[in-house]
């Protein structure tokens, strides 16, 4: 297993478009890290020959951007507006006390992070949330509720969406 | 020495008859599908037909249009009609393989309803006790363009895209067209820009084919981050192919270098198989150096965003295309002058460039003898919220709006009544229940005060209360924001701070005009849409329902009760 460093390193160098800026290499060090660590917001600087501000501008710019390891289990609960009028918001209640938490984040424990996102793009599906990225449409209170329990209690895993 | 579309042709018809031979399942596989659990029809699917020893083609199709019912399968059996399946089970994947893949008898009653073969015969024999889809109300009003492939090809494969008739469009342009030639035909169209401001497209193109310089961009806009609008996305995941050959010809008539389609990071499925049919395209010398021989080099790359619905105002998208921070620029300079990397640049909306293979195969006259007056061709619009059939449609502009709520969309769900509209985007703001007879027309839209953007229709029934959900839409603004200019940044804030107030039934009568007055700063001192509409969620809720924001701040009363329900809203934005 390679370190953080050379995950970084790999994950900046390796960008095949021909458009390399600082917000493409930040995206790759996203994709491979899940979060943008100090190290790489170094990286991403000494490579694009831009400063560390530059690029903190820019990673702070972005809510997809995280400073931290993320939660093991990734919860997201879409409160656009055809999901907000399709009933997302006790969805959201749901999932948060299953969670045990009170608003957006992250349990003290980390296995388990809840965001609100403003468009998963299943629409015509709503209400929709995604868990580690999956969709799940035409939400319940009850099964979005279910499902998070699922989740935390058997952490490792699948869970089926609908 | 670059394939001659001929070759091309041959190839992709040879490899589609071959397929042809055999059952062929597909499965809608584009967000909506898998919002409703097709990754595993799909994996139940693949298992039954290995399981069972059966030579079918599966293939993940992108989005049909009946979202309601995904996830959607479909059985053709060589020569045969399409039988659909909705809400499909995947632990019935043995039984559908069993009896209708290797069988040959569909399962009817499983099945949705069935498409006749394109090419049917006068004599062919509908499937007893099945309906004919093409008179499903959300079918039977169409007219797809844009939209033709989606759901009916693999958006992975170039050669099925090359088969119906793809990429004929480029090689005439580029072998037996000037550019002028080219731009006289989208100037005949008579096509507007589907992104929201419906700008005549030709002279969008004509400012940037009149621009001498040697490195030129033509960038197509898939940030596409409005709540209740998804068909950009739609468009990519369905028929990627369609717009890369849209891109290319946008390039040949305008004479650009290189072409940019930008799509929002996270969203992988479009991404995916933009990507794909890029470098297919690549691949085939359809992109690249002496495109087909005819001497015009062009390229395209695929650029993702962060999160961030600014990045999809034009000049922002250059800014975050740049690894920048999506803000807006200053204006002018133009981007036709000064956009991408300081070079002449024109942006267009997905759905725009997605029209322009078919405008240019069958000429403007045609496109343009479509839709209602100065609004030529179709719409294609998502329907979401409290519909019967919620889903993707392309239907001719000119129709009503209350045909398509009421006739296509099967009305309002459970019985109830329609409230409101909220169209456009949360810029848009809402159409009250009573104005909804209304032509799809650019201009009709315009003056009436409402607003098609890019096309997104979400209903609500009379459960709804309009107050929580302007809140909702404003705190989308306010969250979104990208904080260049502060009427925008603080506006939205400030607003956001009022209606939740009023929410909260705590509401003072000031509290309207403190709303109006933040609104026209707002309006005035922002450099881009999102400031200067930012107002409109509000505005618009108060031209239909000032009754409704009176009983909240005067009786204290929420008359649906939703402001007495649980509230959340995202942390407030961090720009």
């Amino acid at each position: 297993m390679d370190g953080l460093e050379q995950r970084i390193d790999r994950a900046v160098r390796s960008q095949s478009q021909p458009t390399v800026t600082i917000l493409s290499s930040l995206l790759a060090v996203e994709d491979e890290l899940h979060y943008i660590p100090r190290e790489a917001v170094e990286r991403v600087a000494e490579f694009i020959g831009a400063t560390v501000n530059d690029v903190w501008a820019v990673a702070s710019f972005y809510p997809n951007f995280r400073f931290e390891p993320p939660a093991t289990r990734q919860v997201e609960v879409c409160w656009g507006a055809s999901c907000h009028l399709m009933g997302a918001m006790a969805v959201v209640k749901s999932v948060l006390e299953a969670a045990g938490l009170d608003d957006e984040g992250e349990r003290d424990d980390h296995r388990l992070s809840v965001r609100f996102n403003t468009c998963l793009g299943a629409c015509s599906q709503a209400p929709v949330m995604s868990i580690d990225h999956h969709l799940a449409g035409r939400a319940t209170p009850d099964h979005a509720g279910f499902l998070v329990s699922e989740l935390l209690n058997h952490g490792t895993g699948e869970v089926h969406a609908s | 020495m670059p394939a001659s579309y001929a070759q091309l042709e041959a190839e992709a018809t040879a490899r589609w008859e071959a397929n042809a031979k055999r059952p062929w399942v597909r499965v809608g596989t584009a967000l909506c599908g898998q919002a409703a659990g097709s990754t595993s029809v799909v994996s139940a699917l693949k298992q039954a037909l290995e399981r069972q020893g059966v030579d079918a083609q599966l293939s993940e199709v992108g989005c049909i249009g009946l979202c309601y019912a995904e996830p959607l399968v479909d059985v053709q059996l060589p020569g045969g009609p399409r039988i659909f399946y909705g809400d499909f089970d995947p632990d019935r994947a043995d039984e559908l393989v069993r009896a209708h893949v290797a069988g040959g008898h569909p399962i009817a009653e499983l099945a949705l309803g069935y498409l006749p073969p394109e090419d049917a015969a006068d004599d062919f024999v509908p499937p007893a006790g099945l309906r004919d889809l093409s008179l499903h109300p959300m079918r039977a009003w169409e007219n797809r363009i844009a939209l033709r492939n989606a759901g009916n090809i693999d958006p992975m494969d170039i050669y099925q895209y090359i088969a119906t008739g793809g990429y004929r469009a480029l090689s005439s342009a580029l072998l037996e067209m000037t550019p002028e030639d080219a731009l006289q035909q989208v100037n005949e169209s008579g096509l507007r820009g589907r992104g929201g401001a419906a700008f005549p497209t030709a002279t969008k193109w004509r400012f940037l084919a009149g621009n001498p310089s040697r490195d030129k961009y033509v960038l197509c806009n898939c940030e596409e981050g409005d709540p209740g609008a998804f068909n950009d996305k739609a468009i990519l995941e369905s028929d990627p192919h369609t717009l890369v050959e849209g891109v290319i010809l946008a390039g040949y008539t305008t004479g650009a270098s290189k072409g940019y389609i930008f799509i929002r990071h996270g969203h992988d499925g479009p991404i995916d198989r933009c990507r794909a049919a890029v470098s297919q395209a690549q691949e085939l010398g359809l992109l690249g150096e002496d495109i087909m021989g005819s001497g015009f080099d062009f390229d395209i790359e695929v650029a993702l965003t962060g999160d961030s619905y600014v990045a999809g105002e034009e000049s922002a998208l250059m800014e975050a295309i740049e690894g920048k921070r999506a803000m807006p620029r200053f204006r002018p300079p133009f981007p036709a002058q000064f956009g991408l990397f300081g070079k002449p640049t024109n942006i267009n909306n997905v759905k725009t460039l997605a029209y322009v293979p078919e405008i240019m195969s069958r000429g403007g006259e045609w496109f343009a003898g479509i839709g209602h007056e100065r609004s030529t061709g179709t719409a294609i619009l998502c329907l979401s919220g409290a519909l019967n059939y919620t889903g993707m449609m392309e239907v001719p502009l000119g129709i009503n709006l209350k045909d398509v709520l009421y006739e296509a969309a099967g009305g309002i769900r459970n019985g109830k009544k329609l409230k409101f509209l909220q169209t456009g985007g949360p810029l848009g703001g809402v159409l009250g229940a009573d104005n909804v007879d209304i032509v799809l027309d650019f201009e009709v839209l315009r003056n009436a005060g409402a607003i098609l953007g890019s096309g997104g229709i979400i209903a609500a029934d009379e459960d709804t209360c309009v107050v929580d959900l302007t809140r909702a839409l404003v705190a989308f603004c306010q969250y979104e924001s990208c904080g260049k200019c502060f009427p925008c940044r603080m506006g939205m804030s400030h607003i956001l701070e009022v209606l939740e107030r009023i929410c909260d039934l705590r509401g003072q009568p000031e509290d309207l005009d403190l709303m109006r007055s933040t609104g026209e700063n707002m309006q005035a001192g922002s450099l881009c849409g999102h400031g200067q509409l930012g107002f409109n969620p509000v505005s618009s809720a108060l031209r239909y329902f000032p009754a409704e924001f009176e009983a909240h701040i005067i009786d204290h009363e929420c008359s649906t009760g939703v402001c007495h329900g649980p509230r959340y809203s995202p942390v407030r934005s961090r720009r």
